[in-house]
């Protein structure tokens, strides 16, 4: 290695040799053959020392290849994405309103079937003892013919009760509820709705007629504060749910739509 | 104040004598006098006063007019309309407003006769060729397609576009279409070949809102259109170079809607509150400010003159003339009259010579969506996410009738071009036709299975109107 700049002072007075170059360029073009010689003839601790090198001078130039051939590469199409909504409701966020999502068709045929694909399928089974509480009456507490029921119930707003004396089945007030939290599936937004009746008790046809509401009840609700519309321009107001939680323990009605 | 147009029985009111006379002043409809006093018979009839009106303003011969005094109308002779008016007494003038009509009569749109499919994503704007034969609806699927209304099929599918096609507008003389997407490109297409001139103009750095081609009676050749994006610019691009002539950077906010008006000025809404109006050469001319908030909407009163200024194709300079002469009938010496709705729940009546508004129409409780002049000038109607719609006098700003029947948000409002029923489509998945004479709700139209974004109605071939929405289909109206 030279120890000062006497190579470059000789070039710069006396001017480089004619065919610099070219010797220049015939070095290089020597240089691929004489690491490949290197390569496959080292051996030893040169040879890790040389390996150890030539595996970082191949990542770079791994790299500098791939940059290269980025420039060939056309520009990534934007992908276009879902949910095109017009110029005036672009710069919006618009709160989510329930739609009709089933048509017609797909509803008379499932009444027909007199299937309902329900949420939850299939409920336990309760005894009397957890749904009746035996009231005893009469003038010696003997008479053992009426029955409170233990659980959320729903009455109509007509309802008026049978004389005290001949009521067989008691529903406290306290129990008595008008208004359900329904959910609806797809949106997973929740609304206070008022309650319309129970359409279907899975426990007995006797807690339909009652108006009793467990688990897995089916009960009518009004959703006409939801804006749903049918196909042929008629507005919805009311839609069955069921209900999901335990009323009579958490102290309000929990209900998924039927959609 | 009630200010609905009422009827008179002629049995309930006793008559002045036959032979009294009245003096009688008309005005036009901006609220000026055409002619001093003139001394009428009490029993001058419709006609008569028609042919007097005819001599005195010097209009063609068939124009009809329309009498009014006190939003009430003349039916049959002047004799009851004076007893009509309690105030009235005879050593004063009686005045009579009048309002030029339409002699044509549309047709009410009742019942869907066709359901367009083909567009993959939903449907984002629609218009109709002048002459109503050709619909163009662009999608978020990318493409516009074009629709043929003879035979309610299609015709072809212009593809060219990266982003959803949010705007798009037909050329003055309807052989072009300029479109505006997403992702800020505008593309001009040649309607007579279905393809894409050029390349797709690059400009914009975020999405294109509103397009609109310079009027037919500045420049019949139209080489002009002008896009405005949510970036806060207007450009000017050049049909025949396809280039970006001017760039304006109108608002620091995004513009909701920009107009080319017949006068020659741009006019942008903006998210900023204020409304722009600029010449072509990107000279801010006036700026108005009023609103409190978002202009959502604006529409002037020349809007379908200038829409239908080509009614008939062919030599350029005839139409010119022809566009000319009907917008000046329409401008009829006054200025544009510019009105705007925004988020703050009012609209706005301005002129481009001032920045303050002239009146302010309130009664919104929600944000007005969409405002539309009438083509005749006469009325404005407002659409608004309170789900109602607004029907204002043209003239004043007074309001005058509030059409309820929507149980969702309305987005956007069509005019017949008789000016005497509105379309209107909203997010409750139904489009409703409303009488302008019974302000009230005519045909309910339900059919879409989702939100509907766009609606037209054919300005000169006018029984069919368009709508497309989020269902992807696009619905064919017919009477």
């Amino acid at each position: 290695m030279p120890q000062h700049d006497y190579i470059e002072l000789h070039q710069k007075r006396f001017g480089k040799r004619l065919d610099t170059e070219e010797r220049a360029r015939k070095k290089a073009a020597r240089q691929p053959h004489e690491i490949a010689e290197k390569a496959q003839n080292l051996k030893g601790l040169k040879a890790k020392m040389f390996n150890k090198e030539r595996f970082k001078e191949k990542a770079l130039m791994k790299k500098q290849m791939l940059a290269h051939e980025e420039k060939d590469i056309e520009v990534n199409v934007e992908d276009v994405k879902d949910g095109a909504v017009p110029t005036y409701l672009l710069d919006r966020e618009q709160q989510q309103q329930s739609k009709v999502l089933t048509n017609m068709l797909k509803q008379k045929r499932q009444e027909k079937a007199g299937k309902w694909d329900v949420p939850i399928a299939k409920v336990k089974q309760m005894s009397e003892g957890e749904m009746f509480q035996v009231i005893e009456s009469g003038k010696r507490k003997q008479k053992s013919w009426k029955r409170r029921i233990n659980k959320v119930c729903f009455v109509p707003e007509t309802f008026t009760r049978k004389p005290p004396k001949f009521e067989r089945y008691i529903r406290p007030t306290g129990l008595r509820f008008k208004k359900a939290n329904v959910t609806h599936p797809e949106l997973k937004t929740t609304f206070s709705l008022p309650l319309l009746g129970v359409k279907k008790n899975p426990q007995s046809a006797l807690y339909t007629t009652l108006g009793v509401i467990t688990k897995g009840t089916v009960v009518e609700v009004n959703v006409s504060e939801l804006g749903l519309v049918t196909q042929t321009g008629k507005v919805i107001w009311s839609k069955y749910a069921q209900v999901t939680n335990n009323p009579e323990l958490d102290g309000c009605i929990n209900a998924t739509l039927l959609v | 104040m009630d200010q609905t147009k009422k009827r008179i029985k002629p049995n309930q009111i006793t008559l002045l004598p036959p032979d009294t006379r009245v003096f009688v002043t008309l005005i036009n409809p901006y609220g000026e006098e055409a002619q001093k006093s003139l001394e009428l018979s009490v029993n001058t009839t419709k006609e008569e006063l028609q042919s007097i009106l005819q001599q005195l303003v010097k209009t063609e011969e068939d124009q009809v007019y329309s009498f009014f005094h006190n939003n009430v109308e003349l039916i049959d002779t002047l004799n009851q309309l004076i007893v009509s008016d309690p105030e009235y007494k005879l050593e004063n003038t009686f005045s009579l407003t009048y309002h030029p009509q339409s002699l044509f009569r549309i047709q009410p749109i009742t019942r869907q006769t066709a359901a367009l499919e083909g567009h993959e994503q939903p449907v984002l704007c629609v218009q109709f060729r002048t002459h109503g034969d050709v619909l163009a609806t662009g999608s978020g699927d990318t493409t516009i397609r074009l629709w043929d209304m003879l035979t309610e099929t299609p015709i072809a599918t212009l593809k060219g576009h990266k982003n959803w096609v949010l705007c798009l507008a037909w050329s003055p003389d309807c052989k072009y279409i300029a479109s505006g997407s997403h992702d800020g490109q505008v593309c001009i297409w040649d309607v007579e070949t279905n393809q894409l001139k050029g390349q797709p103009l690059i400009g914009h750095t975020k999405w294109v809102t509103s397009i609109a081609w310079q009027p037919m009676h500045l420049d019949e050749e139209c080489t002009l259109v002008a896009s405005s994006s949510k970036d806060g610019s207007v450009r000017i691009w050049s049909r025949i170079s396809l280039s970006c002539l001017i760039s304006i950077n109108a608002h620091q906010k995004a513009i909701t809607k920009m107009l080319w008006g017949g006068q020659g000025y741009i006019y942008t809404a903006s998210e900023d509150t204020t409304i722009g109006v600029w010449n072509k050469s990107g000279k801010r001319v006036q700026e108005l400010k009023g609103h409190g908030h978002w202009v959502n909407s604006i529409a002037l009163h020349t809007d379908y003159t200038i829409r239908c200024a080509c009614f008939s194709e062919g030599n350029t300079e005839i139409n010119r003339k022809q566009a000319k002469v009907l917008y000046d009938k329409m401008l009829n010496g006054k200025n544009e009259r510019l009105v705007s709705g925004s988020d703050d729940q009012t609209l706005m009546l301005w002129e481009y010579t001032s920045s303050k508004p002239k009146v302010r129409m309130t009664g919104h409780q929600q944000q007005v969506n969409h405002v539309q002049f009438s083509p005749d000038g006469r009325y404005i109607v407002s659409a608004s996410f309170d789900k109602s719609l607004r029907i204002w006098d043209g003239y004043n700003g007074n309001w005058i009738a509030t059409l309820r029947g929507h149980v969702g948000s309305v987005y956007q409002v069509s005019w017949s071009s008789d000016s005497r029923y509105m379309l209107s489509a909203s997010k409750d998945s139904t489009l409703k036709l409303w009488s302008l004479s019974k302000k009230k709700l005519a045909f309910d139209l339900p059919g879409h299975a989702d939100e509907v974004y766009a609606v037209d109605w054919a300005p000169i071939g006018g029984e069919k109107a368009g709508s497309g929405g989020k269902d992807r289909r696009v619905k064919i109206w017919r009477h």
